[in-house]
């Protein structure tokens, strides 16, 4: 039911935005978009990785200059020269990508860039401000931390204030709810609200259709640079017209997953040990097991010991202790190579620092692993012949887009890419797959291609431990779910049981749920 | 070998090696590697011991030497941060570029007689206390006061004022800096020219100070270098960066010194008798530089603690990551 | 942020209809060697007028290095005898280059490759009367030792212990030199003077020039077996880094070290790998050098070949076979400049081509476009 919009003259745009446009080479990102914003309201933009979301609040926040259109702030043109201007005019954005410097306290990164103190520094006074601050809008931090110290969640609440401190009655929040675990999501909405009632007025960045229906009053939907609804009540829609709006074509969201009977053990760890690279415990014991023929997920949020994990496995980091069990053979603390040998894959979390090397021709990318053993690689030399006859081979069997297999891959989207990689990993016919994030910043098409081929490993006979922060991908595609919490895995979940995931997160252990759940019961 | 006159030879000496350092120290901590130190210290010798020659004020020939070698260091600025290129390369070509000019404009430079030097000072109480007196503040050349002040400046500025922690920002993380508002590339550029104005004192010091003349690439005789590896070395930190270079400055005094007493405590002076030993003196401060740096990077990794996080890499505003 | 915006950037506002925007598809292939020549070009021009400030002829000096280099058969065999020592170091540069590993240490390791020529023949090694064939080989490999040696240590400390190579290598450069001096001076001082005595025939690389007898056109043609050398290692290396399984390596540590590491290549070995073939090359530089030209241990034996080098890899693309082509030019430019006032002007030239070479590598990333773009 739509319910009747408010009264024109009763509005307050605190934002507009009309007719932006802004271009990269050889793509349009925003397309004569239309936004604004009300006083005191929570407004959602809402659209898939690459519609152009992150690139029109970074036109808000002065990072970019468009190439056409006008702003208004409060009823006044703008124009922002820089994200100085921004700041100014009261609009703070908090990134995904948090803007903090490391070694840096938190005071330090808050009052970084502004004009006061003038030239000495003398911090005592402004912990105190900052702390006070903090409690005011219920987000604790010790100013005198270190950032590498704190937690995502903890890194966040400093980013948020950060332009509190500012002054900024406008907040831009993109993508805030990547590395949070449900109870700080929980969390970060009150805090919202509460500033709501304040009087600020919030644009909330997300993919994520549930959290747009749970915490906005309305929404923008965008699709590939241009907006398909703008400023609709979120009240007077539902999930599946939101889909329909941020894709285009009704979207299904279960995929086609096939039974399959799970084979032996692949993958046993036993106890695993690992430090950081702070130096700090990432894994305290960590028991996993993986058969073949079925994909287990790694439930968690970030930073709590999953990259460290998919390290130690494949031999990128060295164990403190605890073995890995590869196939009844022990390789725990062997060599890269040797876990290559013994059919271990990974799908880097990192494409393009750690998957491939940018400048080298698609050639050179895919015969990473195979450029040892015989067709393409001799004694001593490289059958560059037989190289490049692979890398077209991969080229069409994965509809990768490329002008030719020379091409360096640095000029290649995010989605062709991760096509590069899986090619490449998939058909080396790995006995044991970990795919770290292998969706993360892929557009929905490409996203379902990759989970496609995933599944199909699977009914190859594939053993596949999947990480991945998006708790929907773990449930569509695995058949067992782990959860991590600080190094130790809470529990093991087969039905899909969301809450209970959930509360294993947060760092609750399976087995006290279960006997909460128990005591409930009686 | 009177150990005291050595010693204070010593930190004459090292005060080149102090300059060049903390030029280094300013360039790094924004982000941006400068491997021409060499060249652009040489080029600072000649140009001032060229004005000084010619216009026969030394103290305009020490800003033109500074200024000059600031101007060049632009040179790399531009390749490294605005064209993007490798640091590493930007910095080894602008070494080759400020040798080569300064070889060619230097030319005949040595013929000239009767150049002045920057004054020499005594200070009046300071230099009276016991050794310490005699090493530091007799007949010392302006520059190597200025030296003193400057480290601790130094330190206080890139760790307790607004400008300073701007600076650090900007060399570990670019995108927060840029985010609040603050001109990576402008800070980039401003501190890489602090790193040439440091650079063109370092090589006044010599030409006008500690070994007046000009030399060709002998002047300075690879200092360059060993300031590079003293900012490792210093964990650039302006107070390390003073400790090793006042010890290198001994160290290649001593090198020298050590050749001309036929005793050395109470021993007989090997360099004395043999005086083709002086070959393997030489290698000695190029082979603790390379100790040197063995115990920086290894204390580096062990600590944890890093160059500024941004070293080397140019910024690219929409970049994800640094 | 989202994919399509991670690899772009904000474009630059002009206030003329020229943008510079970020390329989407590679550069063509003309592009480069192009922007090399153009860079080369601009330096002499820029050596010309310097030149010019210090009150001489710029052109008077260029066409001199253009004669006294290619003018005749006699000169053009000059060029390629000072080519020849460019040729390895450039080689042995590119090399390390390629794994990004900067080896500033050519000029150092060219130094103790000439001490390890001269030992064989110095110490003495092999009796005095020993065939020249033996001679030739015992040399060569001798100043390979040596400069895999002189290689090998950054290359371990680089491995082992994360030291900045460009320092190590550079400060054993000055030590070679120094201990170079010593054996000079102290060991196998002739005379009283500052080398040692001159080789006997047959420690001679045999020359153009010994042939004279058959070949009439040979006669006073210093060119020497060096050169053979230079450009089998060149050919060879060209070989590894392009055809082989370890070059593959090479290439691909040098692109991105964790790319490396996740294809499970071990990176320390190939650092000291890599440093010592590079060592050794340099090494076998200096050997040509002493065995084919000075026949003589002594102080000067290297006008920079080891920092020329790395500016003639750069050129080159870091392609052991266009380091042939760059090298015979700058052979050239070594010949010739000797005669040139003032004195500095080879090296100042070779610093502004690479300065050159650098910022005109941006327009590999970047193109011009002219004309407003238009508004759909």
């Amino acid at each position: 039911m739509v319910e009747s919009q408010q009264n024109l003259d009763d509005v307050v745009n605190v934002v507009s935005m009309q007719n932006i446009v802004k271009r990269f080479p050889g793509v349009l990102a925003n397309d004569h978009v239309n936004f604004d914003l009300r006083q005191g309201e929570i407004h959602a933009l809402l659209g898939e990785n690459g519609a152009g979301k992150s690139t029109l609040m970074n036109i808000l926040s002065g990072l970019y200059k468009p190439e056409g259109g006008v702003m208004e702030v409060n009823g006044k043109r703008v124009t922002f020269a820089s994200p100085r201007d921004a700041i100014a005019a009261g609009i703070g954005m908090v990134y995904q990508h948090f803007m903090l410097v490391p070694s840096h306290t938190v005071t330090e990164n808050i009052l970084l860039g502004l004009n006061e103190p003038r030239f000495l520094m003398q911090l005592k006074q402004y912990d105190e401000k900052i702390a006070q601050l903090g409690n005011r809008y219920g987000l604790k931090v010790d100013p005198g931390a270190k950032i590498w110290q704190l937690s995502v969640g903890e890194q966040q609440r400093v980013e948020i204030l950060k332009q509190l401190y500012r002054g900024a009655n406008i907040l831009i929040l993109d993508e805030p709810t990547a590395v949070l675990a449900p109870k700080e999501i929980e969390e970060l909405f009150v805090t919202l609200r509460a500033m709501t009632r304040e009087g600020k007025s919030i644009i909330f960045i997300s993919h994520k259709l549930h959290e747009v229906m749970d915490i906005s009053d309305r929404v923008t939907v965008m699709r590939k640079g241009k907006v398909t609804s703008s400023g609709i009540l979120t009240k007077s829609t539902d999930r599946a017209g939101l889909a329909r709006l941020m894709v285009g074509r009704d979207v299904e969201f279960t995929l086609d997953k096939k039974p399959v009977e799970p084979g032996e053990v692949v993958l046993s760890v036993e106890n695993l040990q690992a430090d950081n690279d702070k130096g700090l415990k990432a894994l305290r014991g960590v028991d996993i097991t993986v058969r073949a023929g079925e994909i287990v997920g790694l439930a968690g949020v970030a930073g709590n010991g999953q990259s460290e994990l998919a390290d130690v496995i494949t031999g990128l980091r060295c164990s403190t202790g605890g073995k890995i069990i590869v196939q009844g053979e022990d390789i725990t603390n062997k060599s890269v190579r040797c876990g290559i040998e013994h059919g271990i894959s990974l799908i880097p979390e990192d494409r393009t620092s750690v998957g491939t090397a940018p400048n080298l021709s698609m050639t050179d990318n895919v015969i990473m692993k195979k450029y040892n053993k015989s067709p393409i690689g001799g004694k001593w030399l490289i059958n560059t012949i037989a190289a490049d006859g692979y890398a077209r081979k991969l080229k069409i069997d994965y509809d990768i887009m490329l002008p030719n297999v020379d091409t360096s891959v640095r000029l290649l989207s995010g989605g062709n890419l991760q096509k590069v990689i899986l090619a490449r990993e998939i058909s080396s016919q790995p006995l044991l797959m970990i795919a770290v994030q292998p969706t993360r910043g892929l557009d929905v098409g490409a996203i379902e291609g990759v989970q496609r081929l995933l599944l199909n490993q699977r009914e190859s006979g594939a053993a596949i431990l999947l990480i991945s922060e998006e708790l929907e991908e773990l449930l569509s595609l695995s058949d067992r779910i782990y959860v991590i919490y600080e190094g130790k895995i809470m529990g093991e979940v087969t039905d899909g049981d969301i809450d209970k995931i959930g509360l294993m997160m947060t760092g609750m252990k399976q087995s006290e749920i279960e006997k909460q759940g128990e005591t409930q019961n009686v | 070998m009177d150990i005291i006159l050595v010693l204070a030879a010593g930190i004459a000496t090292g005060t080149v090696l102090l300059f060049g350092t903390l030029g280094g120290i300013f360039s790094e901590r924004s982000g941006v590697q400068n491997l021409g130190v060499e060249g652009m210290m040489l080029f600072g010798a000649m140009t001032a011991y060229s004005v000084t020659a010619s216009t026969k004020n030394p103290w305009l020939g020490l800003l033109a030497g500074m200024f000059a070698a600031g101007l060049i260091s632009q040179v790399h600025a531009f390749i490294s941060i605005t064209l993007q290129a490798d640091q590493v390369v930007s910095g080894l070509s602008l070494n080759f570029l400020a040798t080569g000019v300064s070889l060619v404009l230097g030319e005949g430079l040595n013929s000239i007689k009767g150049v002045p030097t920057l004054p020499f000072y005594t200070i009046p109480l300071l230099s009276q206390i016991p050794i310490i007196g005699r090493i530091f503040f007799t007949n010392q050349s302006v520059l190597v006061y200025f030296g003193y002040i400057l480290f601790p400046l130094a330190w206080y500025f890139i760790n307790h004022t607004r400008p300073g922690m701007h600076l650090r920002a900007v060399g570990e993380f670019p995108a927060a800096a840029d985010s609040q508002g603050i001109n990576v590339f402008f800070t980039r550029y401003l501190y890489v020219f602090i790193g040439g104005l440091l650079a063109g004192m370092a090589g006044a010091t010599i030409s006008l100070a500690v070994s007046p003349g000009w030399f060709a690439e002998k002047t300075s005789a690879g200092q360059g270098w060993i300031a590079v590896g003293l900012v490792i070395f210093a964990q650039w930190n302006p107070l390390r960066a003073a400790f090793g270079s006042y010890i290198f400055g001994t160290l290649r005094r001593l090198v020298l010194d050590i050749q001309g007493p036929n005793m050395i405590f109470s021993f007989p002076n090997p360099f004395f008798y043999n005086p083709y030993l002086a070959f393997f003196l030489k290698m000695l401060p190029y082979a603790f530089t390379v100790i040197v740096l063995i115990i920086g990077s290894h204390e580096a990794t062990r600590k944890r603690i890093g160059s500024p996080a941004a070293l080397g890499l140019p910024y690219i505003r929409g970049q994800r990551g640094l | 942020m989202s994919d399509m915006e991670v690899n772009h950037q904000e474009k630059r506002r002009w206030k003329f209809p020229i943008h510079i925007e970020e390329r989407v598809s590679e550069p063509p292939r003309w592009l480069s060697p192009l922007l090399s020549l153009l860079a080369v070009i601009f330096a002499l021009l820029l050596g010309a007028a310097l030149i010019a400030v210090k009150g001489g002829d710029p052109w008077r000096a260029y066409s001199h290095i253009a004669k006294s280099s290619f003018g005749s058969l006699g000169v053009f065999s000059d060029t390629l005898v000072k080519a020849t020592p460019l040729i390895l170091v450039g080689v042995a540069c590119s090399l390390a280059f390629r794994m990004k590993i900067w080896n500033i240490g050519a000029e150092g390791q060219f130094f103790v490759g000439a001490f390890g020529a001269s030992a064989v023949v110095l110490t003495p090694l092999l009796p005095l009367d020993a065939p020249r064939w033996q001679f030739i080989i015992a040399m060569a490999l001798a100043g390979m030792t040596m400069g895999a040696l002189w290689g090998l240590i950054p290359g371990l400390l680089k491995a082992k212990f994360g030291v900045n190579e460009i320092i190590t290598t550079l400060m054993l450069n000055y030590i070679a030199v120094e201990w170079n001096n010593y054996f000079i001076y102290a060991i196998w001082s002739e005379g009283g003077f500052q080398m040692s005595r001159m080789f006997q025939k047959n420690a001679w690389l045999p020359r153009l020039t010994d042939y004279s007898k058959q070949f009439k056109i040979f006669s006073g043609l210093t060119t020497h077996m060096g050169l053979l050398f230079a450009i089998v290692v060149a050919v060879v290396v060209w070989f590894i880094i392009f055809k082989s399984k370890w070059g593959y390596e090479i290439r691909l540590i040098g692109d991105n070290p964790r790319a490396a590491n996740y294809a499970g290549i071990g990176i320390g070995r190939n650092i000291v790998l890599v440093m010592m073939l590079s060592g050794a090359i340099a090494g076998l530089a200096g050997m040509s050098e002493i065995a084919g030209v000075v026949h003589r241990l002594q102080g000067a034996i290297s006008p920079g070949y080891g920092f020329t080098g790395i500016i003639i890899a750069w050129l080159a693309e870091l392609n052991p076979l266009a380091v042939i082509v760059v090298s015979i030019l700058f052979g050239a430019l070594i010949l010739a400049g000797r005669e040139i006032q003032p004195t500095g002007v080879p090296t100042m030239i070779q610093g502004v081509i690479m300065v050159c070479l650098i910022a005109a590598r941006f327009f590999l990333r970047y193109q011009i476009i002219i004309g407003a773009r238009e508004e759909e």
